[in-house]
């Protein structure tokens, strides 16, 4: 089939003056997957809320298995077949699968009793229809995200759906969840409904999609078949800027004859990991990968003071230290930047000054009071190397975007003079663009301040394009150490797989 | 064995633990007279407890109702003694209706303005009792003014009995009309839509009016359902202690609350139930009696009451995180 069912044509859409869509077009055939691609603020959100009938355009054309829609109502949109699964799933937590299940049709058959015998059949049958094995009686908010996730979908297939809009389907699973899900979206497709996915995911994208569009800006950017893009062409079109990955290479120059920045030794820490060997000089980006609970996070928090390791010898500089709390781990020299920065790292509601400077008060402050001018010279000067686009540093930090953030942290750390940095995840829910404007970053503070940067991630691509060596944990121990100039992602990742 | 970690069978077994405990100190306890007497305590309290009920499932709490229940009682009172009226069916509906309009205050703030519960009927609580103070009068109805239909509907018993020394006693009918208010707000609540959408409301909100719920509808029902209950408990209380006193209720609130969080209602709204929070008042009374029957100060009552809000908010507070952490966990 290649009719379209949905299309739209030169959508425009503005909030208080400020465009978030202007001229914008797509158009997804009946029982295609489609991709909808952009960076974070692009307008994905405000499209999909177009088609959900959330909000109305203010120009342009909807039309609908070829016939003109006028005011498109949430209501009148289900009724054609739209359902939207949000990033939230919009699930009930404290009730049971079966009724969450049952609960739209329901309420879409004006119903004023609950037959909870009706309810659990009408959810069997919604759960049959997905072929999965979800236990009917379960508190939803027991079930992890990808059953939360299949509680939705299922739920979406139930009212004669035509086209399921997925927004960021895959942030909160696992590869193999992963998999999980694109089984079932091709599952959904071969009954002839179309599903659109939203994304920043490249990979993803490229491998579940048969066509794509892409949108920038509130506009539209490039479409066409997904053999029309590659990743390069794609990150051209979503950032509007040429991107290149080439590996990190690090040049020891005199810096070998100096005693490591980081040298650790038998490290061990009980039910965790043990025997750990580790060095890395100055100017070093080393990469430290493995699957989860291989040890890897607790061997990181050891280091910055979080949970003390029994046994070991930790030295920066040649300088023994034992870090056996936070505070004695950065005067030790050393910084972590955790996965979670949202949670774990930064204060949200204060504003970048304050984030900037909370690790730095104690050097700031001469007796009782704060050394303001110092301080502000300070922020001011952090927010330039950094890069951080805001107009000062009043500005909240929840109000930036999420490569805004991570470069905040990485200010911080700048300014305690740390030797050793250590980056948990450091691109984990940003998008492309800051994603590698943060990493050119990282090489920067590498080379220019000679920091040793350990770097833990999932994505082993980042590893490989970033770091000059690897090294790979599994069940506390580190196993290999690759080195980056004569490796391939497909080896570390086949290595990886081995460890399951 | 899911059945045996629900919470109202915990709560079963605790209350069981404990009235045998009590048995022991005080052997009189489990006489047949006492435990009519406890069943009696529980009817007002009950009652409104299953208003509270409902709107703490909603995610809301409501400290506002014994001041409602005082003024529909007290004006519904006055009005009978005016009219020289000698029903009982009329003025029941009476304070429950005044009872109702009450609640639309509440629903009103909290609906159209997305206001905090505690502070609407922190308010609106405190501007009933102040009117009806102020403007309707201060003065208390007693025994020999109180209109004689209320107190004998209120003498109804469903058991008499007779003591060896020849003094009465029985289990009161009122128990009844609890347990079948009981039964219709279980019902409303497991067996409705609109009770369904109750626990979507406190499950998620966005989520609930994205599903299609009426949120309007919900929250206007809930509150005036439970300013109905405390207006109707409000008139069965001054017909069980034959006087009917403007300034009645006062802290009231407080044991209610307690007693609905002790059935093991959520205070992040979302879960809760009727057996639960029936369980919970029966505690809460039986607790209270049995500090009286020790002779220990009333005063201590509310040390006693204000312990067991704390523990039990503290423990429904550690299960619902607990769940959290089990759902967030992949």
């Amino acid at each position: 089939m290649t009719d379209a069912f949905i299309e739209l044509r030169g959508i425009r859409k503005e909030f208080a003056g400020v465009c978030a869509l202007d001229d914008m077009s797509l158009t997804i055939r009946a029982g295609e997957i489609h991709c909808l691609a952009g960076e974070n603020g692009s307008g994905k959100s405000t499209i999909i809320k177009v088609m959900s009938g959330v909000y109305q355009p203010d120009a342009g054309e909807i039309r609908i298995q070829g016939k003109a829609v006028h005011h498109l109502t949430p209501i009148a949109s289900i009724d054609r077949g739209i359902q939207v699964i949000y990033q939230d799933f919009s699930l009930f937590g404290n009730l049971t699968v079966a009724e969450n299940l049952a609960m739209n049709t329901q309420l879409r058959q004006k119903r004023r009793l609950m037959n909870w015998g009706r309810v659990r059949a009408i959810a069997r049958d919604a759960v049959d229809r997905i072929g999965v094995d979800l236990d009917l009686d379960a508190e939803v908010g027991n079930l992890p995200t990808a059953g939360k996730q299949l509680v939705a979908i299922a739920r979406a297939l139930m009212s004669d759906a035509r086209l399921i809009i997925m927004d960021e389907p895959t942030t909160a699973l696992t590869r193999r969840e992963v998999e999980t899900l694109f089984r079932i979206v091709k599952d959904i497709q071969s009954r002839g409904i179309a599903v659109l996915f939203v994304s920043h995911k490249i990979r993803e994208m490229m491998e579940i999609s048969e066509r794509i569009t892409v949108m920038r800006n509130g506009s539209l950017v490039a479409d066409g078949p997904v053999s029309d893009f590659d990743e390069a062409s794609l990150i051209r079109h979503m950032t509007g800027l040429e991107l290149n990955s080439k590996p990190y290479v690090w040049v020891p120059g005199d810096r070998a004859a100096e005693a490591p920045r980081l040298e650790v030794s038998g490290l061990g820490l009980s039910d965790a990991f043990e025997d750990v060997d580790l060095t890395i000089r100055a100017g070093e980006i080393v990469g430290l990968s493995g699957l989860l609970g291989s040890g890897r996070t607790e061997l990181v928090l050891s280091l910055f003071g979080m949970i003390p390791a029994d046994r070991g010898v930790i030295r920066v500089d040649g300088k023994e230290v034992t870090p056996r709390s936070t505070q004695q781990a950065i005067a030790a020299g050393i910084a972590y930047v955790p996965e979670d920065r949202l949670s774990e790292g930064l204060f949200l509601t204060q504003g970048i000054d304050r984030n900037i400077l909370c690790t730095s008060y104690e050097s700031l402050a001469s007796g009782l009071t704060i050394d303001q001018g110092r301080a502000d010279t300070l922020v001011d000067d952090t927010i330039k190397a950094m890069q951080i686009a805001t107009p000062s540093g009043a500005k909240l930090v929840k109000e930036l975007s999420g490569g805004n953030q991570q470069r905040v942290v990485l200010g911080r750390w700048l300014l305690t003079d740390a030797r050793v940095l250590i980056l948990n995840g450091p691109t984990v829910g940003v998008d492309v663009g800051s994603k590698a404007e943060i990493h050119h970053k990282i090489r920067d503070l590498a080379v220019e301040h000679g920091l040793a940067v350990l770097m833990i991630s999932d994505d082993v691509l980042e590893l490989v394009q970033n770091c000059n060596r690897i090294v790979l944990m599994h069940r506390g121990r580190l196993t290999e150490g690759l080195d980056c100039a004569t490796t391939s992602e497909e080896a570390v990742s086949e290595k990886l797989k081995a460890f399951t | 064995m899911a059945w045996l970690r629900r919470s109202e069978v915990v709560i079963a077994g605790i209350l069981l633990l404990a009235m045998i405990g009590i048995g022991l100190v005080n052997p009189a306890f489990w006489q047949l007279d006492n435990l009519f007497s406890l069943l009696r305590s529980n009817v007002i309290i009950g009652i409104m407890a299953l208003g509270v009920l409902m709107i703490m499932i909603s995610g809301g709490i409501d400290v506002s109702f014994p001041a409602f229940a005082v003024a529909a009682m007290y004006l519904t009172v006055k009005g009978m003694l005016w009219t020289g009226y000698d029903g009982v069916a009329l003025p029941f509906l009476t304070a429950a209706t005044m009872g109702a309009l009450f609640g639309c205050l509440n629903a009103f703030f909290v609906y159209k303005f997305r206001m905090i519960p505690l502070i609407v009927t922190l308010g609106t609580g405190s501007m009933v009792r102040g009117f009806l103070l102020g403007v309707v009068g201060t003065s208390m109805i007693n025994i020999n003014k109180m209109p004689d239909v209320l107190i004998d509907f209120a003498k109804t018993e469903v058991i008499s009995m007779t003591k060896a020394d020849g003094t009465t006693y029985g289990l009161t009918a009122m128990v009844l009309v609890y347990f079948g208010l009981a039964i219709l707000v279980h019902l409303i609540l497991r067996y409705t839509m609109i009770g369904r959408g109750i626990y979507a409301l406190g499950g998620d909100q966005e989520a609930a009016s994205r599903a299609g719920f009426d949120l309007r509808k919900v929250i206007f029902f809930i509150y005036c359902f439970a300013g109905a209950l405390a207006g109707f408990a409000g008139l069965l209380h001054s017909g069980m202690i034959w006087l009917a006193n403007p300034r009645d209720f006062v802290g009231l609130e407080l044991d209610v609350i307690a007693a609905v969080v002790l059935g093991g209602a959520s205070i992040f709204g979302g879960r809760g139930t009727v057996l639960g929070t029936m369980l919970g008042v029966f505690m809460l009374v039986m607790v209270k009696n049995s500090l009286i029957i020790m002779k220990i100060d009333t005063t201590w009552q509310r040390v006693v009451v204000g312990v067991i809000i704390v523990i039990a908010t503290a423990v429904t507070a550690w299960r619902d995180q607990k769940r959290k952490a089990r759902g967030d966990r992949t």
